[in-house]
Formats: structure tokens, C-alpha cells, sequence
């Protein structure tokens, strides 16, 4: 079986001006919407508690709020959580009531309401703690990026390493508008899926890369275009493939992994999914646009062969 | 030829067993069990004991399937719930106080295997079940008590030289003291820089007064803050052994956070309470000469309190506070001359010349010693001084049994936090939850694990086959490797391996690919597969090593569940890139690399262009290759 017969090589290069419209309209979007309807931060970074109460049937979220309202709670959020047996509650943080207490008083309340419920799980965090989440998550993500390109920078060369992380950044800023956008909650895992996004879908445009430097020496007389091109005709069965098998993972948890591992795997879907196209239509025109030529990658080699060519 | 010397196939002959064998423990399961472990040193854990439990279970009629002696504990084995937790409140009321009994959960796999040190993974809280807090140890609050200790001193000190001074006051960072000449101050000073090495001393003038004030040096708040994190870790350990919890964690995270994570913790509200607990102790002096009787019907004198001392009648006791938990060093039980009971303490410097002071003053008037728990005073006891004690040994007897001695020795030693600390971070997950967990972690790897292993079969063939073989391999040795290094894994840490899964099958696309591309170039097809492997090999190592950044950074700055996550990530990189190169390579060799004419590969259909013109920068030879339909 073979997917991909394709004759001759695809002229990515040539549709630059296409794909790069269509991936600035995205990112201006996705900033858009970053800005204006901001991430639906989740409790890891917010501070606040989060409980998940579990019933042995299906709950009344009506009457699940009215309890906690005459507790005087009235900004809580409740929330059916992957089955209707179960309620999710969100707290915000009170600073007049420590967190130990404020759990407790929740399930005892409920528990007079109804004696089938049960703590499945609470989550809480201090504001201070998710102020340094936030802060940590930041530096993780501008540590990673710079190893990125430092290490694309010593592999390959300069160009590289930049067109790369701005390739896959652009991956990166069009995940978090997709969460701005829907208000999917960003919480902790989500940035690790995200994080992983980074380091996976750098992947791919190394793959592509390696391919071009090794046509830039085999291909002598090619232009630049076509070097390109023949780079990422010859690696896309690759690509699909392996974003497919990788997809088909993440299917897997979309459907087996239950709610806590729902918005993991869909950051992990559009990551995937715009991987794909950043690395083949995002990194290579950058690369030409910072203008990579042979001599970038060649010159090593010439001085190589020129040493065993004296003896 | 495609030949791999001996000793390589020697090495993934041996990593494959060695992560068979440690990946073996995984398979047995666990079962319910209750650990016996000593919490006072008079408590010993050998075969005595072993022999009250197995009699005490005879006798409650409650069957085990195993019960072992290891150090620090007895471990007794059970077929399911409902008998373990019988089990461990009919022990617990048997062995009293001195021994803590835990529920627990034991692998079931085979003594063999647990000698090898084959453990099963290390389970984190949001598969297990079980409660996991931050608690910030509130600083200023370890400074100010220890401001707070320094001013008493001072005032005794200057005391002690008939320096005079008009007053002494202490605010959040600092002491003042204040005299009405500056003769006074330089002696006080003198004195003060000679006793307290911790004070930086200042001088300053207001009006007609001379004030001195002191503040901590910064190496002395450092320490100070040191030491009440140590102290708060070593009192919330003593108070996480009252709870049972088998396997609980207790550590420094940062400056000044400490972590606990309690397994298996169903009651929260008390897990919260015990740690939270704020318990000091105070020495103050018994009042006998007022009305006991008044103070009974109601009328309690002023300037004291009434108490009941612990298994002895109300006692008038004064407000003022001669001694506190702080000054002692240690506590442990013993004897006293007349072989009855006692609390040996051994206080600190200070508190060693306070307590020969109150002792040199008041021969044969009695002492209180209390606990006070939230704003609960109790009288622990209340003994007769019967002469000046000095060197800092105090010895505490009378109206006490052997038990009453170890708790109180224990309270004393673990009774106080050095300083308070907030709750700042919580999560509990039910026990029915952490199950849930773990089967989704598991469906959503297996099911993944599957869809790919058909794909590449139908796609690939036999080297789709050697792929699918690859992944399992690497999918044995990353849970080895988790089992061997007791990684916690987390529901982040399951996704990182179905995810590992799905990255590493990049590697064997991208080699069959390459493969297929050599053979399409017109290779035969055992150069073919030496190229392939051999070109993929830098991709493989580049792009591998790029999620290897990203997977290092999470684990540096993440934490909890991102750090879960960036091991397994890590270690899946790791594993993936010796499976997929040199695991595959050698199922290649071993099924390919013999033959001395290959006439073809099962790498599925290599579809070949007729038009070849796209690809006139290659050079491309002439002799077309041998292909399978």
C-alpha cells in the first residue's frame, strides 16, 4: 500500500504568498481573540477551589446550587462532569475562610442534601501559588523555545533554528486562540500538552530541514525553490503518516481518557493538526525568506573534500 | 550485509529481559493489606510481634493470605476490603498507642521478584487516591516568635545586671529598649552583644530618652527560618504517624514550603486537623495559696487560671508563662532513682538558666506543665519541685504510667510548630476517582497502541510488523524503566506514554519511509535497508532531541502534574530512540540481513514514478530494483 504517488514535486514554495496570508490571518485572530476574550484560566492558576462531587444518580445541578448559594456562596459555578452522576464546582478563592474549611462545609451541606454524594476530588490552590504556576509556565515555554533554536542553530545554522521556533510559536499562539475562542479551561496539563506540542512539532521541521540540507549538497545546480520543494515532497507521506499514528493516539484519549485528559488531547489535536502545516508551509517559506542559499549549509563539506582531495 | 555483531544482539537481548523482569511485578496486582510499624522507640517490631497479630487475627477469626516481618514493621496480607479494615481497627484496639496500623496496599508478585528490587510502578495520588497539601510555613511569624523568646531574655538578662531601663517594647522586626542615660545603654549594649551573637545593635536618640534597638541578623533569620522549616517537617511527620497512613511523603519544597502527601486518605477533615494543629507548651507556676475552692464555685482569682491536671484533680494555675515548648532540645522517656516513671528534657541554654532560677525559688511549691491546642490549655502534669535543678536536665515524675511518660515525651519533643503554617494548596482525589484514572490512562494507551500497530501492519507489512514489535519493546522497557526508578506516575504521566507511543512510531515511519524512498532510487534491497536506517538515524536523533529540550524545561520549572508528565516524556524519548533504531534494526538483520540474495522486501507496495524529470538535480542510477508486486 502506498498512500502517496506523487510524480513530480510539489510547488509549496510557490504558493508562499497564499499560506502565508492565510497563516497571518489565523495568527491576527487568534491574538484577537487572545486579547479580547482571554483564556478561561482553570484554578491552577487562578487560585479558587474545585470540587468534584460524584452522586450514585444523576444529580440536580439546580438544587446542588441553591445549597451552596444559602451557604452564601453565590459566585460558584456548578457544572455537569463527564456524566451526569457527577458535579463539578468551582469556588473562587475567600479570603475570609480557609480553603480546609470551605471544602468541608461544601460536602457536609451536600451531604445533608443528599447523602449519596460523594468527594471524588478537590482542588485548591492559593492565589500566590497560581500566580507562580503562571510565571513558571511562561519561562518554561521561553526556555524551550531558546533551546530550540540554540540547538537548530548548532545543527544547522542560524536560520534555521529561528524559522523554526517562529513556525512552531505561530502553532503554539493558534492553540491558545482556539481556547480563548471556545473558553475551553486552560489549566495545567493543557500547558504541558502545549509544551509538548513545542518540542513534537519542532520535529517535523527538523525533518524537513535535514532532507534540505542534504539536497542542497546532492542537488548542485538546483535552485533554491526546488530544493525546497523536493525536501517536502519526498517527506510528506512521513509527515502524514506520523501525525496520523500520533493523532490516533490522541482519538484515543479523546475517547477513552475521560474529562481530565479531554482538553489535553484536544491542545494535543490542534497542535497536531497545525504542525503539519506550519512546518511545511510556515518554517520552509520563512527559511527562504531569511535567505537561506547552499553556501549556509555547504561549505563545511567543500573544505572536507578539498582536505582528502591534497594527498 | 545487514549483520549485527553478537554482542549487540547480546544487549537488546538483555535490556528486553530486563525490562520484561521489571516490568513482570505490574501484572500481579495488589492486594489489600494492614502494616504494623512501632511508633515509640520502647515498641519493637520482631517475631513477638509478629505473634500477637497472628493471634489477635486467630482469635477475631479474620483469615490472611500471607503476614511477613520486615524491618520497621509487620505486614499482613488480606483477599479484600471489608476484612482488611476489620482487621485494622481490631489491631489497632489491641496494640494500643505505641504501634501505628496502617491500611496499605501490597504487590502480589512473587518474593523472588521483590528481592530483585521488581517493584510495581509507584503510583501518584490521582491514580491511587489520597490527599496531597502545599503548606507555606508563615515566616514572619517564625521571626517574630523568635523576637518574641530575645525580648524575654533581654529583660532577664538586664535584670540579672541591675541595668536599669524605663521600658521594652517589640514590633514585627525589632526590639527596643529604652533607657534615661546613656551610662545604662552602653552597659546593656556590652551585655547584650556578649549573651545574643544573633542582634545587630543600634543606638539612637529621641528627645531625652536613649534608645537601644536590636534587630536579627540576616544569617541569624535565615537560620531561625531554617530551623522552623526542619521543625515544622519533623512535628508534622510525628503528627502524620497518629493518622496511619502508610506510605505518606513529608518534604521540603522551596524555602519555605513543605509538601505532604498522605495515600489512600479517606478522611480528609481529620487529616486537615492533625496538620494544622497548632500545639505548644508552657511551664507556668501552680498558685496555692488562693482559694481553690472560690475558684471552683466560679470566682477564679485574678491573674489565674483554672485547669484540671490530666488524671488529677482542678488546680489553680498562674498566667504568667515562666518557660515555653521552644527552650526544649529533646524530651525522651525513662526512669527516675525510685525506678517510677519519668520525662527527661533537656532544655537549651537559656531556658536551663530560667528553669535553675524558678526552680532555686520556689523548693516545694508545684509547677504546671501545659499543652495548649487551639486556645485549649490541658495540664499535662503538675509535679512538686523538690529542689534547685541547673544544667538544663529537667526530670519530670510522678503520678505517671510507663504510656503517659512516651506521650508526654513525645509531645514535647513534636508537640509544636516552630511556626504556623497555611494550607496553599490542596488536592484530593477519591479513591473511586484514582480508579476511574487508571483505566482511562490505560484504555486510552491500549486502544491507541492497537490502532497504530494495524495501520503500520497493513502499511508496512513485515517491517510494519518489526515496527509494531519495536513499539511494544519500548513500550516494556519505559514501564521497566518507570518501575526500576519508582517514578510517581500520574494520569499526565499515563498520557505521556500513550503520547511516547505515538511519537515514537516517528521514528520506524521515518526509517521505513526512507527505506522505501532508497529502493524507489533503484537500491537493491539490503543496501536499501543499510541506507535507510543509517540516513534516518540524524533525523531521528534531531528530532528527538528537540522534544528531549522541551521535555527537560517541564520538568524544571513544572510541577505536580507537569512534572509526571516530563518524566515519562523524557524517559519515553529515551527508550523510544534505542527501540526503534537498534531493537528494529536488529529484527531487520536477524529476518533480512542472512540472506545473501534478497530479491525483495516486505515493506509494502513501493510505488515508482514513470516520469522521472521532477527530479533532475538527483543523480539517480540506472538499474532498476527488484520489487515486489
Amino acid at each position: 500500500m502506498e498512500f502517496f504517488r506523487i510524480k513530480r514535486d510539489i510547488p509549496f514554495m510557490s504558493w508562499g504568498k497564499y499560506t502565508t496570508t492565510i497563516s497571518l490571518l489565523t495568527f491576527i485572530v487568534s491574538v484577537f481573540f487572545l486579547f479580547t476574550k482571554g483564556l478561561n484560566l482553570g484554578v491552577d492558576f487562578t487560585g479558587g477551589t474545585v470540587m468534584e462531587v460524584g452522586y450514585t444518580h444523576s444529580a440536580d445541578i439546580n438544587k446542588v446550587r441553591n445549597v451552596l448559594v444559602k451557604l452564601g456562596m453565590p459566585d460558584v459555578s456548578v457544572q455537569n462532569f463527564g456524566t451526569s452522576r457527577d458535579v463539578l464546582i468551582r469556588l473562587p478563592a475567600k479570603p475570609d475562610m480557609s480553603s480546609a474549611k470551605l471544602s468541608e462545609t461544601v460536602i457536609a451541606a451536600l451531604r445533608q442534601d443528599d447523602e449519596t454524594a460523594e468527594i471524588r476530588r478537590v482542588e485548591f490552590v492559593g492565589p500566590q501559588v497560581g500566580k507562580e504556576l503562571v510565571e513558571n509556565g511562561a519561562l518554561a515555554l521561553l526556555i524551550v523555545s531558546l533551546g530550540i533554536v540554540a540547538y537548530l542553530a548548532v545543527r544547522f545554522e542560524w536560520k534555521f533554528g529561528v524559522s523554526g521556533i517562529i513556525a512552531n510559536l505561530h502553532d503554539v499562539v493558534i492553540i491558545l486562540g482556539f481556547f480563548a475562542f471556545f473558553q475551553w479551561e486552560f489549566s495545567l496539563t493543557v500547558l504541558a500538552a502545549i509544551l509538548a506540542i513545542l518540542g513534537y512539532s519542532v520535529n517535523e521541521s527538523v525533518v524537513i530541514f535535514d532532507r534540505i540540507r542534504e539536497n542542497f549538497r546532492k542537488m548542485r545546480k538546483a535552485p533554491v525553490t526546488q530544493v525546497i520543494d523536493n525536501a517536502i515532497t519526498r517527506t510528506i507521506s512521513r509527515t502524514i503518516i506520523t501525525h496520523g499514528s500520533t493523532q490516533m493516539v490522541v482519538v484515543s484519549m479523546l475517547l477513552f481518557g475521560g474529562e481530565a485528559l479531554h482538553y489535553f488531547a484536544l491542545a494535543l489535536t490542534i497542535g497536531i493538526l497545525f504542525g503539519i502545516y506550519s512546518s511545511v508551509l510556515v518554517a520552509s517559506p520563512l527559511l527562504m525568506l531569511l535567505g537561506v542559499s547552499r553556501e549556509d549549509i555547504v561549505k563545511p563539506e567543500k573544505k572536507k573534500e578539498e582536505a582528502e582531495a591534497i594527498p | 550485509m545487514n549483520r549485527y555483531p553478537a554482542w549487540k544482539y547480546l544487549i537488546i537481548a538483555v535490556t528486553i529481559l530486563l525490562g520484561l523482569l521489571y516490568t513482570l511485578p505490574n501484572f500481579y496486582g495488589e492486594s489489600p493489606a494492614v502494616q504494623i510499624s512501632p511508633l515509640r522507640t520502647a515498641a519493637k517490631a520482631d517475631t513477638a510481634l509478629l505473634q500477637r497479630v497472628e493471634d489477635a487475627l486467630k482469635k477475631a477469626n479474620l483469615t490472611t493470605t500471607g503476614m511477613f516481618l520486615e524491618t520497621g514493621g509487620v505486614k499482613v496480607r488480606f483477599t479484600d476490603t471489608d476484612t482488611q479494615i476489620k482487621a485494622k481497627d481490631m489491631l489497632q484496639s489491641v496494640l494500643g498507642n505505641s504501634y501505628m496500623v496502617a491500611l496499605n496496599l501490597l504487590p502480589n508478585s512473587p518474593q523472588w521478584l521483590t528481592h530483585i528490587g521488581a517493584l510495581p510502578m509507584y503510583l501518584g495520588l490521582d491514580l491511587r487516591g489520597g490527599v496531597h497539601f502545599m503548606l507555606q510555613v508563615d515566616m514572619h511569624g517564625a521571626l517574630s516568635k523568635a523576637l518574641d523568646r530575645f525580648s524575654a531574655d533581654i529583660r532577664s538578662s538586664l535584670r540579672e545586671q541591675k541595668i536599669q531601663y524605663i521600658g521594652l517594647e517589640k514590633d514585627s522586626s525589632m526590639i527596643t529598649v529604652k533607657f534615661r542615660d546613656p551610662e545604662s545603654r552602653a552597659r546593656a549594649e556590652a551585655e547584650i552583644k556578649k549573651a545574643y551573637a544573633d542582634l545587630s545593635l543600634r543606638e539612637r536618640s529621641v528627645r531625652d530618652e536613649f534608645h537601644l534597638t536590636a534587630t536579627l541578623k540576616p544569617e541569624a533569620q535565615k537560620l531561625i527560618q531554617d530551623t522552623a522549616v526542619q521543625q515544622n517537617i519533623t512535628t508534622l511527620r510525628n503528627r502524620v504517624n497518629e493518622l496511619g497512613v502508610a506510605e505518606p511523603i513529608i518534604q521540603q519544597a522551596g524555602a519555605d514550603r513543605v509538601v505532604v502527601q498522605l495515600p489512600g486518605v479517606q478522611d480528609t477533615a481529620k487529616a486537615k486537623d492533625i496538620l494544622g494543629r497548632t500545639a505548644t507548651l508552657e511551664v507556668r507556676m501552680v498558685d496555692e495559696e488562693r482559694d481553690l475552692a472560690a475558684a471552683l464555685r466560679g470566682q477564679v482569682p485574678f491573674g489565674t487560671e483554672l485547669y484540671n491536671e490530666r488524671g488529677g484533680g482542678p488546680l489553680l494555675v498562674k498566667k504568667q508563662v515562666v518557660l515555653t515548648g521552644d527552650r526544649i532540645n529533646d524530651a525522651q522517656a525513662g526512669f527516675d532513682s525510685n525506678n517510677q516513671p519519668a520525662v527527661h528534657l533537656n532544655l537549651d541554654n537559656n531556658g536551663a538558666r530560667i528553669f535553675r532560677q524558678l526552680t532555686h525559688d520556689n523548693v516545694g511549691k508545684r509547677m504546671a506543665i501545659l499543652l495548649i491546642e487551639k486556645n485549649q490549655a490541658e495540664v499535662v502534669t503538675a509535679p512538686v519541685i523538690r529542689e534547685e535543678i541547673g544544667g538544663g536536665r529537667v526530670q519530670i515524675s510522678g503520678r505517671m504510667s510507663t504510656e503517659e511518660a512516651r506521650d508526654v515525651a513525645l509531645l514535647l519533643r513534636a508537640g509544636a510548630l516552630a511556626a504556623p503554617m497555611d494550607i496553599i494548596e490542596e488536592r484530593t482525589v477519591g479513591p473511586s476517582l484514582g480508579a476511574d484514572n487508571i483505566a482511562r490512562g490505560f484504555n486510552s494507551t491500549l486502544y491507541g497502541f492497537l490502532t497504530i500497530a494495524i495501520f503500520m501492519m497493513v502499511y508496512y507489512l513485515m517491517f510494519g510488523v518489526i515496527s509494531v514489535v519495536a513499539l511494544g519493546v519500548n513500550l516494556l522497557l519505559l514501564i521497566g524503566l518507570l518501575s526500576i526508578l519508582q517514578a510517581t506516575l500520574t494520569l499526565p504521566g499515563m498520557a505521556a506514554i500513550a503520547l511516547t507511543i505515538g511519537m515514537a512510531i516517528d521514528a520506524n515511519v521515518l526509517i521505513n519511509e526512507r527505506v522505501r524512498d532508497e529502493l524507489r532510487n533503484g537500491m537493491s534491497p539490503q543496501a536499501a535497508i543499510n541506507a535507510g536506517y543509517e540516513r534516518a538515524f540524524g533525523t531521528i536523533l534531531d528530532s528527538n532531541v528537540t522534544t528531549l529540550i522541551a521535555g527537560i524545561a517541564l520538568f524544571a520549572f513544572g510541577s505536580g502534574p507537569i512534572k509526571g508528565f516530563a518524566v515519562v516524556l523524557c524517559l519515553g524519548i529515551l527508550t523510544s530512540v534505542f527501540s526503534a533504531v537498534m531493537v528494529s534494526r536488529g529484527l531487520v538483520n536477524l529476518t533480512y540481513g542472512g540472506r545473501r540474495k534478497l530479491d525483495a522486501v516486505s515493506i509494502g507496495q513501493v510505488w515508482k514514478p514513470e516520469v522521472t524529470s521532477a527530479d533532475a538535480g538527483m543523480s539517480r542510477p540506472e538499474r532498476p530494483a527488484r520489487l515486489k508486486k
